[in-house]
């Protein structure tokens, strides 16, 4: 339904944008119907690029969004007013979100005006009823309130209940869970996987893999801007084949494990002699200095990766 | 004992009435201990490690001692705690960006800190650069400002200015929740590195992620609306939990192999009561999928078994 091709996006840093940053390097990859992915790294990978990117938030320096089959770049005045009509973001601190000075209800009156002006206030409110009622909020304890007067959890759910209202069809879910009490987290997990059952895709942006196994379809594994490895979410993480795949996993806390060794490859800053190797080179165990640059290897149905040495390593 | 608490009452002064955020708790840390601190938001753990170093207006002591290597720390005065601030009880902060001067280069931030406290930058020049090199940074780092380091690096620079005169007691405030998987390790390595070192003696690891807990805690406390609902060794608390409360929290944690298609897991229902006016009884009860009548009643926190307590009157009487 949503397609990237081959996206880059470079920022310019300081004074006139002599700088650059390449925070997203030549990354493609589509999302079907009904499908949850999960776009998972460390900080800095540009994971949220990519979904602002996808959200038309910032430009894209190269490259192509698809969705479907339609250019993202040529959409601008009422064209991209009708994609936000299919295509909506929920982001990671709902208190931010909301302006403290108005009621919490009011994202639900932006949306009324804005995309349904003839609706009467009767009709709305049985959309909004049936939105609240889908992410399992009550509404008597929700609307008519202010922001403060709410939890992060229930903010969060009607933020994705705002989206709802709109005959959306792609969600980018940027690491809405992060700021969630481990009590309600899993609450808003389980929305998602439910909505997903109704038709919706989402992309699901997170750091924390065991969020991204429990929800997901596909996995996409990011590194400063490339993507590692790539494909269903049990083939990723029951047979990782790249090195940083691997580190991440052995890094997550885990209640059944304990970690056997401390150790995690440090990161360095990028030097010059690392240009035009493979990204992971300078804190891979394993790297050799045939490590070059790499794109994506198919080593089976639905399983991707960018290490020249993955049978072997 | 390294750390000992009795009866420990904190509320918070507010226009409405006090809101008793901790509420009569009493534990203790054993020398070179790692006692985690867990629960959901607005349970009263970082207010509980703040009145341990700092305790200032909205914060309101009411009752309960404080105890550390055995002399009694005066956190109800803000003066007399001055000499022990550092020296005695350090912490790290939950934001450590947000924790360093943005106009100081490292040095100056360092230096102006050991000055404050009757020590000289200069002699303990390398003594700094040896921890320095324990957290895996540079000693040039010294010479850059709070914005030229990473987040993870902040924070690894924070711990060892908050460690650099080895105080008894450390608190780490969700000093793991901003950062991602690996440098969550990195810290928490450097946490029991300290401890192995003999640099603290023993660490209060506030957080809400249990599983980092199970990493690097040799026991764990569970904290339910400022009252002690569970303390026991960590594998015990993980593995055999007996409170309906850590029950339920260990059970809604996600973990890779969990799918939400093969077995969804199951959040906790409802939210926590006000603290303003706590219910009588036990403050759970309203959640809890076992509460009866008797839980109107406060249950006491029992010792279940060497090292284990437990506040619940259910206990025993359940089994999943």
């Amino acid at each position: 339904m949503i397609e990237l091709k081959d996206i880059t996006k470079v920022y310019s840093l300081g004074a006139f944008g002599k700088r650059k940053l390449t925070a997203v390097d030549n990354v493609s990859f589509s999302i079907g119907e009904g499908k949850i992915i999960s776009l998972i790294g460390e900080s800095g990978s540009g994971k949220t690029t990519i979904g602002k990117m996808m959200l038309k938030l910032i430009p894209i320096t190269k490259g192509q969004i698809l969705f479907q089959g339609k250019d993202l770049s040529l959409f601008k005045g009422e064209k991209l007013k009708e994609y936000y009509r299919y295509v909506q973001g929920v982001f990671q601190d709902p208190f931010s979100s909301f302006n403290p000075i108005f009621k919490a209800d009011r994202i639900f009156e932006l949306v009324k005006s804005e995309f349904f002006p003839e609706l009467t206030g009767r009709e709305w409110q049985i959309h909004v009823l049936d939105a609240l009622e889908s992410v399992g909020l009550n509404p008597k304890t929700v609307l008519n309130k202010f922001p403060h007067q709410l939890s992060g959890g229930q903010l969060q759910r009607m933020l994705i209940a705002r989206a709802l209202l709109l005959d959306t069809k792609f969600l980018v879910a940027d690491e809405i869970i992060s700021m969630l009490d481990a009590s309600t987290r899993i609450d808003v997990l389980n929305i998602l996987a439910e909505l997903k059952k109704g038709g919706l895709s989402i992309l699901f942006i997170t750091h924390d893999l065991s969020l991204g196994y429990y929800i997901s379809d596909e996995s996409i594994i990011l590194y400063r801007g490339s993507v590692m490895e790539a494909g269903k979410t049990e083939k990723v993480f029951s047979t990782p084949l790249h090195p940083y795949t691997r580190m991440l996993l052995d890094a997550v806390p885990r209640i059944d494990r304990k970690w056997t060794t401390f150790e995690t490859p440090e990161r360095k800053a990028v030097g010059s002699d690392t240009i035009g190797m493979c990204k992971y080179y300078d804190r891979c165990p394993l790297a050799t200095k045939e490590c070059e640059a790499q794109g994506l290897i198919k080593v089976e149905e639905d399983h991707h990766v960018a290490c020249w040495r993955w049978n072997d390593v | 004992m390294a750390l000992k608490i009795k009866d420990l009452r904190i509320y918070y002064q507010t226009l409405r009435g006090d809101v008793k955020a901790v509420d009569g708790i009493s534990f203790q840390v054993k020398d070179g201990e790692i006692m985690g601190l867990a629960g959901e938001s607005g349970c009263g753990k970082s207010t509980l490690s703040n009145a341990l170093i700092l305790l200032k207006p909205p914060m309101k002591y009411i009752s309960g001692e404080v105890f550390l290597n055995d002399k009694k720390l005066p956190i109800d005065n803000y003066e007399a705690m001055r000499a022990n601030r550092f020296r005695g009880v350090s912490i790290i902060p939950q934001y450590a960006m947000n924790a360093l001067n943005p106009i100081r280069k490292l040095k100056q931030i360092i230096s102006d800190l050991l000055e404050h406290h009757g020590e000289s930058f200069v002699k303990m020049r390398d003594m700094i650069e040896e921890r320095l090199k324990l957290v895996e940074l540079d000693e040039k780092v010294l010479d850059l400002y709070p914005i030229e380091l990473s987040g993870g690096m902040n924070q690894r620079m924070v711990m060892v200015i908050s460690t650099l005169l080895n105080p008894s007691l450390l608190l780490a405030d969700e000093i793991t929740s901003a950062l991602d998987v690996s440098s969550q390790k990195a810290v928490s390595k450097m946490i029991v590195e300290f401890r192995d070192r003999k640099i603290v003696r023993s660490v209060i690891f506030v957080t809400h992620d249990i599983s980092i807990l199970y990493q690097v805690a040799d026991s764990i406390m569970i904290m339910y609306t400022g009252k002690q609902v569970e303390r026991a060794p960590t594998e015990t608390i993980v593995k055999n939990p007996l409170h309906p409360y850590t029950k339920l929290l260990i059970s809604s944690l996600p973990e890779v192999g969990i799918k939400y298609s093969q077995a969804p897991l199951k959040g906790i229902p409802g939210r926590p009561p006000e603290l303003l006016n706590p219910p009588e009884g036990c403050r759970f009860k309203d959640r809890c999928p076992v509460a009866s009548e008797k839980c109107d009643e406060e249950p006491p926190l029992v010792e279940i078994e060497p090292g284990h307590q437990v506040a619940c009157w259910k206990v025993g009487a359940i089994d999943d």
